[in-house]
This record gives structure tokens, C-alpha cells and sequence, in this order.
């Protein structure tokens, strides 16, 4: 699509960052200690730091990636929702109060509080960087998408502007400026989601035959059934007694035509000579007859020209473009339009209803050219209000037991995850006590759980909105709140960013604090003053802020969501075994903790490089050439990370050592 | 904390596993489950995916008032017990 910025979307970015630098610069008085630095020096109110957790933990992945997921796929992308949420009961219920009661600045403290190791440091600061890192590619990657339709500029112009703002907020600051932009990230975004949801509801379902640009997508047939995919004269014929169609021409299938997926599913339309040539999808009807139904087509030439729908890409609103999608074919009893809906009954209507969504296939034909033909596949809303549309998620409709694994798999990353992201177990240090730890995290569960119910309003009000972007899933949501007005449009995307600001900083400050505070301090052993520590942080943030600038322009096209799903496997596998084991299992020794955790990460993040989803969407090779039987690691990595603790620590066990857990251990500060 | 809260935090953790567990094995196993209409009209796919987040809140409030009574009825007295109310009514969205 072709996206023109709009003033007051500028306006409103502007704002929003001049607020945040604002809060940096006041704020940035007030930290000059280590203890301020890192840690807020332990004052933030719990009320405040609950919302900020949200503000932290609502990443650009669940706003832009799950409502993209569910607008392109139904119910699916809830999935993403529901265990980001879970893998908090894991946080209050497991780690918060030890986390607080034992460490200082990082998760390392914690895991440390009983050995005093420089190996655990060492390898619980490394495994925090790479988490980080990992989880920053996704966010700046989101920076990036927002940026561009939002103020017209380029999606690397985009990832500077939030790794540059980011790295002002950090440095200024540290913990206290990060925790005040979080904050009010988080409620910026729960409130104007909610916003959203309610103009959804108001607004209800309307039956349409194409987009919101007033293209309308046509539908020829019935035809007689295609014996022979390649043989299609009886369909000229056919096609040629149609009002406008007399001087069809069938393209013959060739070349990448006439291979999977596109034989049997495509046939390429030319209904005139001088006429472009256009695809259409093949669809079977009930009666056993074929109908052919208006599909869209992104064409790049070998050196790079961009051809849609059989004409020159454009450049300015009005030109050429492929056209904005997402709409209801059939609603309840034949209406047309619903009205203002209830929370329930958007649900009730939509499980009656019949939705276009929108797959695509990927063509590369042996020119070196990539047709992406976007096709409609009518879908019955219940089936959108279920699992299993989602290629990732096809372990749910299929009998293949890999697929289950894969799925399990997922679930259990998303659960164990949350509890063992560096940049959220850092937010416990910023509270006073055990009980505001916990309060805050209640704090954060409900404001977090809120905006996850409000996501599946959100997808699913996208996916009927007649906005939607077929090339880019992720602008989903913003694009939902375009289809009601543009000042509201404006605001999200302003909110979208700020949301990119929050948890890149989070994560900003949680890398630097294992740079300077596990790696250089504890780990070589370097003395630092108070005022060097917080010096070698501002410069360990600013690196880390560069890398990821860099990281962010590299990784440009991924499903933001789905690079999540990488960060949380391996801070699960890496960092949970540890943590859980360390605060609740005498037996543990150093080296067990040593080795878990290098075990867990290493393991994690070689399952994810070798897997299928890697070989085809980042190496481009085939996926059926993946070395490992399916690509999420959690299932295998994470009992793994278990085993590996248990297992060195039996060998390595002294007599008379670890005859308590850290939590028996450590006296309760009261 | 104290090992009473440390205790209540694993019963109500492996309460929710349950729950958790119970669902993912259905999707995974027995799909078909979540397309029943249950109460309200709604498939249970969508109830009881709003089950669980509501359900996370739930336990996270009772642990949050549990706790907050221990520390109150111990040593740190009224003050607790006065945020806690303020707890079960600030955070109701």
C-alpha cells in the first residue's frame, strides 16, 4: 500500500517524544548513583511500577504482531495473548519476592545471592545480553514499520529515530526516566485501546464486496469443474459468454504456474489484448462447480521494479496500488449491516457470519522475478473464532504428531518465558520490599490481562475493517484505527510508537546493567567507583543501542511476533532452570548453574538457527532441509536446562555444601 | 515472605497450571472441544480463552489479599491492609 503521513500524525509523534525526552530530562537530575541508575533507587511507587511492568512488557509484538496475527488469521494470534499472560502467574506466584529479597541490580544478584561466583555472573550477564538482543531485534523491526506509513520515511530512518530517541531516554536517566516513559506507555495504551475496542463495538459489522477504497472484488462463475489444470478451453468459453470478457485469453499454466501451490489453485486472466494480465484463485463450490475469485498480485523483477495488479507500482495516493482488504461477505440472516454491538454479541454475530481473509502465496520464477499473489478464501466465522488458520499453528487441525509438538512447544515458551525476561525481572529492584514487588506485579497482571482481552476486539475488528495491508500484517492495528478516523489513527500509531520506546528501553537498561554490573564489576573483577559504574553504563547502553539500530534494519519484513517467540524460548531455556532451581533446590551447586544456563542457551538458540521457520524465512533455503524435526525449541531445551542443573550439580556436590535453598537462606529483610 | 505466602504462591501456581495445561492439551489434542457453543452464545474457544486471563487475575488478587492479611495480622500493621484495599478497587479495569 502507499501511505501518505498526515500533519497531525506528525504532530502527534512529536508530541508524544517531546514528552518523553521531556520526563528523561527532568528526571535525568535525580539519578547520578549506581542505585538510581539501575534501580530507581528503590522508590518507585508499586502502583506506578505495576503499570510500568504492563508499559515494559506490552512490547511492539503484542500490540502490532497478535492483532495483525488475528486479523490475518482469527482466533490464532489470541493464543500469543493468552500465554503472555500465563507466563505471569509464573512471575507473582514463583519469582517476584525472592528476585526482590535477594538481589541488587540484575537477575544475576539473584541467582548469585548464594555462591558468590564469578562464573554465574559471567554466564547469567551473557545470557541476559543475548535475551536482550534478541527480544530488541523484533521491537526495532516494529519501530521501523510504524515509522514509515506514520511520517513517509524510510523503515531505517524509522529504526534510528527510535534507537536514537531510546538511547537519549536511557542515558538521561536510567531506571527512573525508563520507569516514567513506561508508565505512561502502558497507559496510554490500555486506555486508547479500550477506545478502540468501544468504536469497534459501536460500529459493528457491515456486509461489503471489497475494501475501503471502493474497489470492488469481482467473482465470475459458476464454472464446470476443471478436469485437466492445464486444459482450460472449455473455461475460455465459458469466461467468453460472460458481458465484457468476449476476448478472453487463459494464460496456459507454465513455468512456476504450472508447479505447487500455484497448479490447480491460480489461473491467469487477460481479458483483452491490450488488457494487463490478472489473477484469479480457483475455489470449488458445493454443487461440484469451480468459481473464480479477484486475487491481487505483487510482481518484483529481477532488478527490483515493483509491479501490482499488472501495472507499475505508484508512489502517490491515487497511483497504482494494491487495495486495502478485509471484509464480511455474509452477516446473520442476511443483513447488511449489524449496528452497535455488545461485548458478547460481536462474538455471536461473528460466529455466523462469513469473513474473506487473505493468504498468499510466493512464486519465484526462474527469471530471478517474485510474483506474491494475495488471494480470498471466504471463511466461515467460526472457523476464524478457532484455532488452527495459522501455518504455525496447524499442529491444532492436523494429525501429524510434530505439528502437536511444535504447538506444545510454543505454549511452554510462552509460559516460562515471561518469568525469565532480564528486562521485567529488573523492574523488582525499583520497588521498596517484598510486598510492593508483589502488589505491583497484581498491578501488572490486571492492566496486562485487560489489554489482552481487548486485543481479540481489536484483530478481529481489523480484519473487518476494509484496511488492512496484505503485504504488512503488522500495521494491522494502526490501520484499524485509520478506518475510523484519522485523528485516531494519528494517536495509535504515536502510542505504537511510544510503545516501541518503552520496552526498548527496558531492555536497553537491562543490557547495560549485565555489561557493567555482572560482566565488568563481578565478573573480571574490574573496581568501579559509583559514578564509573554509571559512566560504563551510559556507554554500554549507547553500543547496545547502536547494535540493535543496526540489528533492526537487517531483520526488515519479519512478523514482529513471531521473532518474540525466539526471545522468550531462549530466556526460558537459559534463564528459568536457573532461577527456579537456584531459589528452591538445595542440592544446587555452582557449576550446575553454570552449565544450565550456557546449556539452555546454547541449545535454545542452535534449535531456533537450524530449524525450519529459519532455513525458509532467513537463509532462504528449504525448510524440509532443517536439521532439527520442528523449530520451536521450548519442549526439548527447557527440561533440558532442568536436567543439565540437576545432573552437574549431583556430580559436583561437596559435603556439607547447599544444604539450603536462597530463599531459606536469606534472612527476610524485616 | 514468609514460607506461608511461599506455600500459597505454589497452590495457587499449580492451580493455574491446571487450567493452563488443560486447555493447551485440549487444543492440541481435541480441537473440535472449543467449537461447542457455551454459555452466552460464545464458542469456548473464546470463553475460556477469556476464562484463563480472567482466571490469572483472580488468583493474583486472592494471593495479593491473603498476604497482604498475613503481613497485616504480623508486624507491619494497618498500613498494609489499608493499600491493599486500595488494591482490589485501583485495579479493577
Amino acid at each position: 500500500m502507499i501511505y501518505e503521513p498526515s500533519s497531525f500524525a506528525i504532530f502527534a509523534f512529536f508530541v508524544f517524544v517531546g514528552i518523553t525526552l521531556g520526563i528523561s530530562f527532568y528526571m535525568g537530575r535525580q539519578a547520578k548513583s549506581s542505585q538510581g541508575y539501575f534501580a530507581a533507587h528503590g522508590q518507585i511507587p508499586w502502583f506506578v511500577n505495576g503499570v510500568a511492568f504492563a508499559g515494559d512488557y506490552l512490547s511492539a509484538a503484542s500490540f502490532l504482531g497478535i492483532c495483525g496475527m488475528i486479523a490475518f488469521n482469527g482466533y490464532d494470534g489470541f493464543l500469543y495473548s493468552i500465554g503472555y499472560l500465563a507466563g505471569w502467574i509464573v512471575a507473582l506466584f514463583v519469582v517476584a519476592e525472592p528476585m526482590k529479597r535477594l538481589g541488587k541490580f540484575t537477575f544475576a544478584d539473584a541467582l548469585d545471592a548464594r555462591f558468590q561466583s564469578r562464573g554465574i555472573k559471567l554466564a547469567a550477564g551473557i545470557s541476559t545480553l543475548a535475551v536482550s538482543v534478541f527480544y530488541l531485534i523484533p521491537q526495532m523491526v516494529g519501530a521501523g514499520v510504524l515509522v514509515q506509513p506514520l511520517l513517509g520515511f524510510p523503515h531505517w530512518l524509522g529504526v534510528v529515530l527510535v534507537g536514537t530517541t531510546v538511547i537519549l531516554i536511557v542515558v538521561l536517566a536510567g531506571m527512573v526516566s525508563t520507569t516514567w516513559v513506561q508508565f505512561l506507555k502502558g497507559s496510554l495504551l490500555v486506555i486508547f485501546s479500550a477506545v478502540l475496542t468501544v468504536l469497534i463495538l459501536a460500529r459493528g459489522f457491515q456486509v461489503a464486496d471489497g475494501g475501503a477504497d471502493g474497489h470492488q472484488l469481482q467473482q465470475l462463475g459458476p464454472f464446470a469443474a476443471l478436469e485437466d489444470p492445464g486444459n482450460h478451453a472449455l473455461l475460455t468459453q465459458e469466461l467468453s459468454e460472460i458481458d465484457g470478457w468476449k476476448q478472453v485469453a487463459v494464460l496456459p499454466p507454465e513455468g512456476a504456474w504450472k508447479e505447487e501451490p500455484a497448479v490447480g489453485l491460480f489461473v491467469r486472466l487477460k481479458p483483452g489484448p491490450d488488457v494487463p494480465e490478472r489473477i484469479w484463485s480457483i475455489s470449488s463450490r458445493e454443487d461440484g462447480q469451480i468459481q473464480l475469485n479477484e486475487a491481487q498480485q505483487l510482481h518484483t523483477t529481477a532488478d527490483g521494479e515493483v509491479w501490482v495488479n499488472g501495472e507499475r507500482k505508484g508512489t502517490k495516493k491515487g497511483e497504482p496500488e494494491l487495495h486495502p482488504v478485509g471484509h464480511l461477505i455474509a452477516l446473520p440472516g442476511g443483513a447488511q449491516k449489524t449496528g452497535a454491538l455488545g461485548p458478547l454479541e460481536f462474538f455471536r454475530t461473528l460466529e455466523k457470519s462469513e469473513v474473506v481473509l487473505w493468504p498468499n502465496e510466493k512464486l519465484e520464477h526462474a527469471d530471478g522475478s517474485v510474483t506474491i499473489v494475495y488471494y480470498q478464501k471466504p471463511t466461515p466465522g467460526n472457523e476464524i473464532l478457532q484455532p488452527g488458520i495459522h501455518p504455525r499453528f496447524k499442529g491444532i487441525q492436523s494429525d501429524e504428531p510434530l505439528d502437536k509438538l511444535n504447538l506444545l512447544s510454543l505454549m511452554l515458551a510462552l509460559f516460562c518465558g515471561t518469568a525469565s525476561l532480564p528486562h521485567i525481572l529488573i523492574r523488582y529492584y525499583t520497588v521498596k520490599n517484598e510486598a510492593a514487588a508483589r502488589k505491583s506485579t497484581i498491578v501488572g497482571i490486571a492492566t496486562i490481562g485487560f489489554f489482552y482481552v481487548l486485543t481479540l476486539y481489536m484483530g478481529l475488528g481489523a480484519m473487518t475493517s476494509g484496511t488492512l495491508d496484505v503485504t504488512n500484517s503488522n500495521m494491522s492495528a494502526p490501520l484499524l484505527a485509520f478506518s475510523i478516523g484519522e485523528w485516531l489513527f494519528a494517536v495509535i500509531s504515536a502510542i505504537a510508537f511510544t510503545t516501541v520506546l518503552g520496552t526498548v528501553s527496558g531492555l536497553i537498561l537491562a543490557s547495560s546493567g549485565a555489561v557493567t554490573h555482572d560482566l565488568i564489576s563481578n565478573a573480571l573483577g574490574i573496581e568501579l567507583s559509583d559514578q564509573q559504574q554509571v559512566r560504563v553504563a551510559k556507554i554500554a547502553s549507547v553500543v547496545v543501542g547502536i547494535v540493535a539500530i543496526l540489528l533492526g534494519i537487517l531483520f526488515e519484513g519479519f512478523n514482529v511476533s513471531y521473532l518474540v517467540g525466539w526471545a522468550f524460548s531462549v530466556a526460558a531455556s537459559a534463564n528459568l532452570p536457573a532461577l527456579v532451581m537456584c531459589l528452591f533446590w538445595r542440592g544446587t551447586t555452582r557449576q550446575g548453574v553454570v552449565a544450565s544456563i550456557v546449556v539452555g542457551m546454547t541449545s535454545s538458540l542452535a534449535w531456533i538457527l537450524l530449524s525450519a521457520d529459519t532455513f525458509s524465512k532467513v537463509y532462504g533455503l528449504s525448510a524440509s532441509d532443517a536439521l532439527v524435526p520442528f523449530s520451536q525449541p521450548g519442549i526439548v531445551t527447557i527440561p533440558l536446562g532442568f536436567l543439565t542443573l540437576v545432573g552437574v550439580s549431583l556430580l559436583t556436590k561437596s559435603v556439607g555444601s547447599g544444604s539450603r535453598t536462597s530463599v531459606q537462606m536469606e534472612n527476610p529483610d524485616e | 515472605m514468609n514460607s506461608r505466602s511461599q506455600r500459597l504462591g505454589f497452590w495457587l501456581f499449580g492451580a493455574y497450571l491446571v487450567l493452563y495445561v488443560s486447555y493447551v492439551l485440549v487444543m492440541a489434542f481435541d480441537a473440535d472441544q472449543l467449537k461447542v457453543i457455551g454459555p452466552g452464545g460464545i464458542n469456548l474457544a473464546v470463553s475460556v480463552g477469556f476464562g484463563l486471563i480472567i482466571a490469572a487475575f483472580l488468583l493474583a488478587l486472592l494471593y495479593g489479599w491473603l498476604c497482604g492479611r498475613d503481613e497485616a495480622s504480623g508486624h507491619e500493621g494497618l498500613d498494609l491492609r489499608q493499600e491493599k484495599d486500595r488494591d482490589s478497587t485501583g485495579d479493577a479495569p
